[in-house]
């Protein structure tokens, strides 16, 4: 298949611009004829429905949460860039879009990125509007912070809270719709398979969470805004109900899927405690801007951290990266920490952990201004461990937190089903193989806000649309599919629970295919997955009917889905022998063991059409030139 | 550490409901409660019984789908912390735990602890923003806000919708959270222009959600999980009654 990225041609800073110009419109008088479906109510779905009904466009919006002002954008902490250098400290579009490029490995689509940080500087402007209370300097202008990969302050945030807060000014502008009757808000409700029409996207098959009830949706375009897949190792710091569902079934409809082995690794979460675990918690990366990291010297050192004095302490990313010390890519921090871990160092009593040490700080900047910038973190912390950080270091470890694959996109944001577009975590568009610290919420919004409102409209004003009902074939099959589906989990009332499932498929991943890869493990993985997928048809327990809530039955669903894309992921890194960014093969590493990329074989996006078939997006850099990503 | 759990099992919206009891054994102190649940759900699973069905994604404390009443107290015994956050090391051995539903006739029950709180998004929807088409914004900077002013209006917009001041409140009010949010909007430039309107709109809408009124006890204060203040509730009150005083009628009918 040869895949069209459809990137306008001429100077990059000019593309989005020429692109906006030559697009078809949609008549103002016409929009309110065409229904568009949003599937996801996060900062990508959310800004979009209701961009799209402010336009004029009949929207319906689903979420699988009671309320769409609970999607998991809710979790973020950190914050948001924009080029907007309010500091003066020489950011620009063209700094943000090379760090953004630089820092995902150079695998990612130049054009796209361009425009990400381009619109990057309306977002903050939309958002200050719509009442977000952004961190403020004394004199009334907006705070800015830096970020893990950055050297420029351009990370605007509200405490330890900006994804809640983007998210509910998102939430209130649906809102504002709902009232004012363009979007129809359906809650508590999960799609459970995309309708194809003539070849294009015509409707999804939902399942009313609540009542059980089966229903098919028509309309004239689909977006799926519904987050990333990390929860396929069972452990991340996703929400629990975080799932692949809603782009792994449009995957099989025909959409393919890019880059699905890019992961991220959090280098700040909370370690694991036991095994009754059941989910890992971020601990923002803007603590590395003010803590700082250390295991002991010596192998096995059981002292309490007050007891090592400083000389036998290792500070070991800034003593391995000097000009970058604590604020390395997400990628480099976690894979020292894993590293220093391997050798014996680790702290905590699995021994899988590293101090993040706040004395310094607090000596330096006193314990006032550290409660002010990281308070609500601290709390969190001394929460779920039981310890004070104030006092003693906290101790963190590496976790599961975002992913850059997901559906292949061109540069409108559409896959590769006409009429199906993707937003947000759920496409792979702008991050390559590493996302930097406060670039999602950038690039959610981006999507919904700017850019999917417009392509939409070119979409749909140059494209026949025949008028179509639940009553064809097409929807009657899916929806038949989706209620076989729900017959066969609720049949087969094995001897293992969904979770249990989850939880083995979730360790096979992150032996096989987390941190660091191999071939061997990699082939090992995917045939432990499969046999565990076997089992899973013949052995899973789920109780109960499908006429009622069984949030048992939702997540088998989510699971079996989570089986065949694990299996994916662990094909595609297969596949790719390099290292780059979150995809670190082992054999394929510099001698002092950083990530070794190889551009000349593997510069593309891997964009898999369903069942495992390969397809290549060449990627070509004229703006930012292909180095060694280098933090020393 | 053993437990006995007496818990709310309801089939859906129009079974009667039941207290039904259940041992939980060997808790580990360093879980969480929900994960103590999900314990107890693994075993019930296995033995062929219903899981119990409870609200909840993030497990961070602030998406504010988790909550239901442990002893009596909304989100448990711990101050400013949703039931996800709780752990079980504030409990011990040999203790007795009755969980329930949140309990408001704005909020039905829909199975066992999932009570159905669509009507705090309709009070968003009835004027809880500001009104501003996405590509309309001046620079983020154009209007300095002081610190201390964008500060407090945080300090409001921090709530997470949980439910838990209705669910504490003897009145089962709402105004903690209408309060939050008109405070947090009123609190900021940007939100002047329709605070009259929001105050209004948003307090006809909670009356029509069912929601009782506020006489003052603060049970809403005790249980909110960001801890948002009583004071919202003053303000609000004051925005609705200038604005009963001052708006036009037909801003208020309009739309
Ligand atoms: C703990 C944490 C902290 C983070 N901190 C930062 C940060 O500081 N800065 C930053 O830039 N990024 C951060 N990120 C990443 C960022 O938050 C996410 O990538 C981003 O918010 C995703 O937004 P989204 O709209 O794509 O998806 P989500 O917000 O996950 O929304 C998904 C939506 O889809 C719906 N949905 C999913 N599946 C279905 C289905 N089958 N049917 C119906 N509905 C469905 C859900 O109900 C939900 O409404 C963080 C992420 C986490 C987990
Ligand atoms: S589960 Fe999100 S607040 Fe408790």
């Amino acid at each position: 298949m040869q895949l069209d990225s459809r990137v306008p041609s001429g100077p990059i800073e000019k593309a989005w611009e020429n692109y906006k110009f030559e697009m078809k419109l949609v008549n103002p008088a016409n929009k309110r004829k065409y229904n568009i479906i949003v599937v996801g109510s996060g900062l990508a779905g959310g800004s979009a429905a209701a961009t799209m009904a402010e336009l004029g466009y009949n929207v319906k919006c689903f979420c699988f949460q009671d309320s769409p002002r609970r999607a998991h954008s809710i979790a973020a902490q950190g914050g948001i860039n924009a080029a907007k250098n309010y500091q003066n400290d020489g950011d620009s579009i063209f700094r943000l879009f090379y760090d953004t490029v630089k820092g995902g490995d150079f695998r990612a689509r130049e054009a796209n990125v361009y425009r990400l940080a381009q619109i990057s500087v309306d977002i903050i402007d939309q958002c200050v509007a719509q009442g977000v209370p952004f961190a403020r300097e004394y004199g009334g202008t907006l705070a800015n912070r830096s970020f893990g990969g950055a050297q420029v302050s351009r990370t605007f945030y509200a405490r330890g809270q900006t994804g809640q807060q983007l998210l509910l000014g998102a939430y209130q502008a649906l809102e504002r719709q709902v009232d004012a009757g363009k979007v129809e808000m359906i809650p508590r409700t999960e799609m459970l398979d995309l309708v194809v029409v003539d070849g294009k996207a015509r409707g999804i098959i939902t399942r009313n969470l609540i009542t059980g009830k089966i229903e098919a949706h028509v309309a004239d375009a689909v977006v799926l805004g519904t987050g990333g897949y990390g929860n396929v190792y069972y452990l991340s710091t996703n929400a629990k109900g975080s799932n692949a569902t809603a782009i792994w079934r449009a995957h099989k409809r025909g959409a393919l899927f890019a880059n699905p082995c890019f992961t991220q690794i959090h280098p700040t979460c909370i370690p694991v405690s036991g095994d009754y675990q059941s989910k890992l918690t971020l601990m923002s990366e803007s603590l590395r801007n003010d803590g700082r990291i250390w295991v002991p010297k010596k192998q096995g050192d059981k002292r309490a951290p007050a007891q090592i004095p400083e000389a036998e302490r290792d500070y070991y990313l800034e003593r391995r990266y000097p000009s970058f010390g604590n604020l390395v890519p997400r990628d480099v921090a976690s894979r020292n920490a894993k590293a220093v871990c391997d050798e014996g160092r680790g702290v905590g009593e699995s021994g899988l952990g590293v101090y993040l040490d706040f004395a310094d700080a607090i000596q330096r900047l006193g314990k006032a201004t550290i409660v002010e910038r990281y308070g609500n973190l601290f709390e969190m912390y001394e929460r779920i461990t039981g310890e004070n950080p104030y006092e003693l270091p906290m101790r963190i470890y590496p976790a599961i937190h975002y992913t850059m694959g997901g559906l292949w996109v061109d540069y409108q944001l559409m896959s590769t089903i006409p009429g199906l577009f993707v937003i947000g975590e759920a496409n792979f568009s702008d991050h390559g193989a590493n996302r930097l610290g406060a670039s999602a919420l950038m690039q959610g919004l981006s999507d919904g806000y700017f850019v999917l409102p417009y392509t939409i409209g070119n979409y749909l004003a140059s494209t026949k649309l025949e008028k179509v009902t639940t009553s064809l074939p097409e929807f009657c099959a899916a929806e038949n599919g989706v209620a076989e589906m729900t017959k066969r989990l609720l049949s087969i009332r094995g001897n293992r629970t969904v979770s249990s499932f989850h939880r083995e498929l979730g360790k096979l991943l992150w032996d096989h295919c987390g941190m660091s890869r191999n071939e061997a493990g990699l082939k090992e993985g995917i045939q432990k997955i499969v046999s565990l997928r076997e089992d899973f048809w013949k052995n899973v327990n789920v109780l109960g009917s499908g006429e009622e809530l069984n949030q048992a039955l939702e997540k088998a669903g989510r699971v079996a889905d989570f089986f065949e894309l694990g299996e994916l992921m662990c094909r595609d890194a297969l596949d790719r022998n390099e290292s780059c960014g979150g995809h670190f093969r082992e054999e394929y590493q510099t001698p002092e063991g950083e990530a070794l990329r190889d551009d000349v074989n593997y510069s593309y996006v891997a964009a898999w059409a369903y069942p495992a078939v390969l397809h290549k997006e060449p990627l070509t850099f004229d703006y930012v030139h292909p180095s060694q990503r280098s933090y020393k | 550490m053993n437990l006995t759990l007496h818990v709310w099992r309801q089939k859906n919206a129009t079974d009667k409901g039941r207290m039904t009891t259940y041992a939980a054994k060997g808790v580990n102190p360093e879980m969480s409660f929900l994960e103590m649940l999900d314990v107890l759900n693994e075993e019930l699973t296995m033995k062929g019984e219903d899981p119990i069905a409870f609200d909840h994604d993030c497990r961070e404390g602030i998406c504010g789908s988790c909550g239901f009443m442990i002893n009596g107290v909304a989100h448990g015994p711990l101050p400013k912390t949703t039931v996800c956050q709780l752990h079980m090391r504030h409990f011990k051995n040999g203790d007795k735990l009755y969980l329930e539903p949140w309990r408001a006739s704005a909020f039905p029950v829909l199975k066992d602890l999932v009570v159905n709180r669509s009507a705090f998004d309709r009070i968003i929807a009835s004027g809880g923003y500001v009104s501003v088409p996405s590509g309309s914004a001046p620079d983020g900077n154009a209007i300095a806000i002081p610190k201390q002013d964008s500060d407090r209006a945080m300090d409001s917009a921090q709530c997470i919708g949980c439910g838990a001041c209705v669910a504490a409140c003897p009145n089962a009010s709402a105004a903690l959270f209408t309060g939050a949010k008109i405070h947090h909007l009123g609190m900021l430039p940007q939100g002047q222009p329709e605070r009259k309107k929001r105050a209004l709109r948003i307090v006809a809408q909670a009356n029509a959600e069912l929601f009782g009124s506020c006489t003052n006890i603060g049970e809403c204060e005790a249980v909110c999980p960001k801890g948002i203040n009583l004071e919202v509730i003053a303000a609000m009150n004051r925005d609705f009654l200038r604005a009963s005083w001052s708006a036009r009628p037909d801003a208020v009918v309009a739309e």
